[in-house]
């Protein structure tokens, strides 16, 4: 059931955008050929590419070809578009993950302080915090950490993903988890020092988010009898709300997360260029550019493959940490 | 020194002046089983927040102090006040749905306590946890270790919540109104067990109730409490035969008798509530908080 509804949402999103990004203005061809190109040039080319068909018979040769594993060949690259995208997919996925998991461990401790001094001026300065982070939004975070950060006070890098003179021995592009595996921990600092001001400013939205609502629902939870019964026990109130509201308050979070978290990932895009981080983000806007149409369908289907794997493992989740929802 | 000594205490809302407490002193010692009785906002269920460190943030102490085993708790810093209280004082609560924790399996519920506050290892707690269970007669009480709280009836919750309270044997269980929620049937029961469990113990039990009717089966002394100031402490048998104060015995003559259910229902006179009246007036005259 629930791969049939995936593989019919991707084909709906491959429908989509190979219809739409068919129909906007602009020619690959066009931007193909030299100045002085002639009339005949021009014809053949399109042709080579297929362009010259009409668009529903262009979309059952290019899904007949997915089918096969094939995803047609860059135009603009002349490569694989499935090598291509794949080639960058990891180093959009570790940007991503890393975001994510600052803003849990951001969010999670803002919503912690604020819950164990609730109704105090802690409470209130994470609140205006929160208000900050959320309404500045994620490349305007770049910016601001570019400047901060990476000029003013140079600490991290600010672009791309290595430093390029590096020796690199990695077999994949994961490099954050390659570097770890092969304990090559110069390797990963410097990593980490190209990833950490992308990955913050993708963060910042998102931890403001899971700070606000996992302290409202950890609020909610405080005075429940449980909580108060834990609290007769000798636990520390840290303690109480780790273990006790915790559990319970954080269901409603998970869910928010993993939807934001799609978001998160589509913010790489604008994030990726700001950095000139060598990701899938960067590439697509490249693509979009130069109207390399096979590319892009690629990227955006590696995209809603993505999401949709992303709302499964919050839905798999959810169900490990509910028993209410386990047994049902 | 009694186990429990409660001295003078008074309770107010953050911020106000008025008193939710008016100077209550009470005492339990190890064995006995003191009923607090009143009606509903006279402070009963507070007195037993406050030995077991539990008031709402909005409540603040005011005046007086808490000795626990010869200890004065409200001298104490608040995470050492805790580990004091949970390894000597535990707490039978109200509603027994309310207060498991819906995502934690029974088991850890009922060893958190032995493991985390007083060192034990895992398998003695857990032999202890199973003992129990047995104790307050729950079939089968190596599943129920392993159950969630939402696939067990409440008579079944409120047992594992009373074997819970007994599992580090503690010398003092406040009994939070532990009836009130539950059905009439099961009610007896519950209260059997918690005095059974009680002699067995050998605890000091301080019984929050507004149902007289139980404290006449269950408690050896009475404290009745109206608006937050305590008129009446007596021995229970003495106070069935007659009650010193006033509203007491108007409290006791407005409890509905199995004989004659309706014509015993007499609610408490205007003059007496009157008089019980200027006596808070008169106690919160001469008090200086």
């Amino acid at each position: 059931m629930r791969l049939l509804t995936t593989a019919i949402t991707l084909f709906g999103v491959a429908v989509i955008v190979f219809f739409v990004i068919r129909v906007v203005p602009g020619n690959p061809i066009a931007m193909m050929l030299p100045p002085g190109a002639t009339e005949a040039d021009v014809a053949r080319l399109t042709a080579l590419y297929g362009l010259d068909k009409s668009i529903p018979a262009q979309f059952l040769i290019w899904l007949g070809g997915v089918l096969q594993g094939d995803f047609g060949t860059s135009i603009t690259a002349r490569q694989p578009v499935l090598a291509l995208v794949l080639g960058r997919l990891p180093a959009t996925l570790e940007l991503s993950v890393m975001a994510l998991l600052m803003a849990i461990v951001l969010g999670g401790m803002a919503a912690l302080l604020g819950t164990l001094r609730r109704g105090g001026r802690t409470e209130a300065a994470i609140d205006i915090g929160n208000g900050m982070a959320l309404s500045v939004p994620d490349f305007l975070w770049g910016l601001v950490l570019i400047l901060g950060l990476g000029v003013f006070w140079p600490v991290f890098h600010i672009s791309g993903r290595i430093t390029p003179s590096l020796d690199l021995p990695f077999v994949t592009n994961f490099y954050l988890f390659e570097s770890l595996v092969r304990l090559r921990f110069d390797l990963l600092v410097d990593i980490v020092g190209h990833m950490i001001l992308p990955a913050l400013a993708l963060a910042i939205p998102l931890a403001a988010i899971i700070g606000q609502l996992l302290k409202q629902s950890l609020k909610e939870t405080m005075h429940l009898d449980y909580v108060t019964l834990s609290r007769t026990k000798g636990y520390s109130e840290t303690h109480v709300i780790l273990r006790e509201a915790l559990p319970n308050a954080i269901l409603p979070t998970l869910t928010l997360v993993g939807v934001q978290f799609t978001f998160l990932i589509g913010g790489t895009v604008i994030i990726e260029r700001l950095f000139s981080y060598e990701g899938l983000g960067n590439m697509a806007i490249d693509a979009v550019i130069n109207r390399d149409l096979p590319l892009i369908q690629g990227i955006v289907i590696l995209f809603a493959v993505i999401f949709t794997g992303v709302n499964l493992l919050v839905d798999l989740t959810y169900a490990a940490l509910n028993p209410r929802l386990r047994h049902g | 020194m009694s186990f429990l000594e409660v001295r003078d205490l008074s309770l107010r809302i953050k911020g106000e002046q008025t008193r939710l407490l008016r100077s209550v002193s009470l005492s339990v010692s190890v064995g006995e089983v003191r009923g607090l009785v009143g009606e509903s906002g006279a402070g009963k269920s507070m007195i037993g927040k406050a030995v077991l460190g539990i008031l709402p943030r909005a409540v603040e102490v005011a005046g007086g102090e808490i000795w626990l085993d010869g200890q004065n708790l409200l001298a104490l810093p608040v995470a050492q006040r805790r580990r004091v209280i949970g390894a000597k004082a535990a707490l039978i609560p109200q509603d027994p749905l309310t207060a498991l924790n819906p995502s934690r399996r029974i088991g850890p519920q009922i060893t958190d306590r032995l493991v985390d506050i007083l060192g034990w290892a895992r398998n003695r707690a857990e032999a202890r946890a199973l003992e129990l269970l047995e104790e307050v007669q729950i079939a089968d009480p190596a599943r129920v270790m392993r159950s969630y709280p939402h696939e067990l009836s409440g008579g079944m919750r409120q047992r594992i919540l009373i074997a819970s309270a007994f599992a580090a044997e503690p010398k003092l269980i406040v009994a939070d109104e532990p009836t009130t929620a539950l059905d009439v049937t099961v009610q007896k029961q519950i209260l059997r067990l918690i005095k059974g469990m009680q002699e067995r113990h050998g605890t000091a039990l301080l019984f929050v109730t507004h149902d007289l009717g139980v404290v006449s089966k269950v408690c050896q002394t009475i404290s009745v409490l109206y608006a937050g100031l305590m008129v009446e402490d007596s021995a229970t048998a003495a106070f069935y035969a007659g009650p010193r104060h006033a509203y007491s015995r108007a409290l006791l003559a407005a409890t509905p008798k199995y004989t004659d259910p309706l014509g015993s229902l007499t609610p408490v006179p205007e003059a007496v509530i009157a008089a019980v009246r200027a006596e808070v007036a008169a106690a919160d005259g001469g008090w200086h908080g």
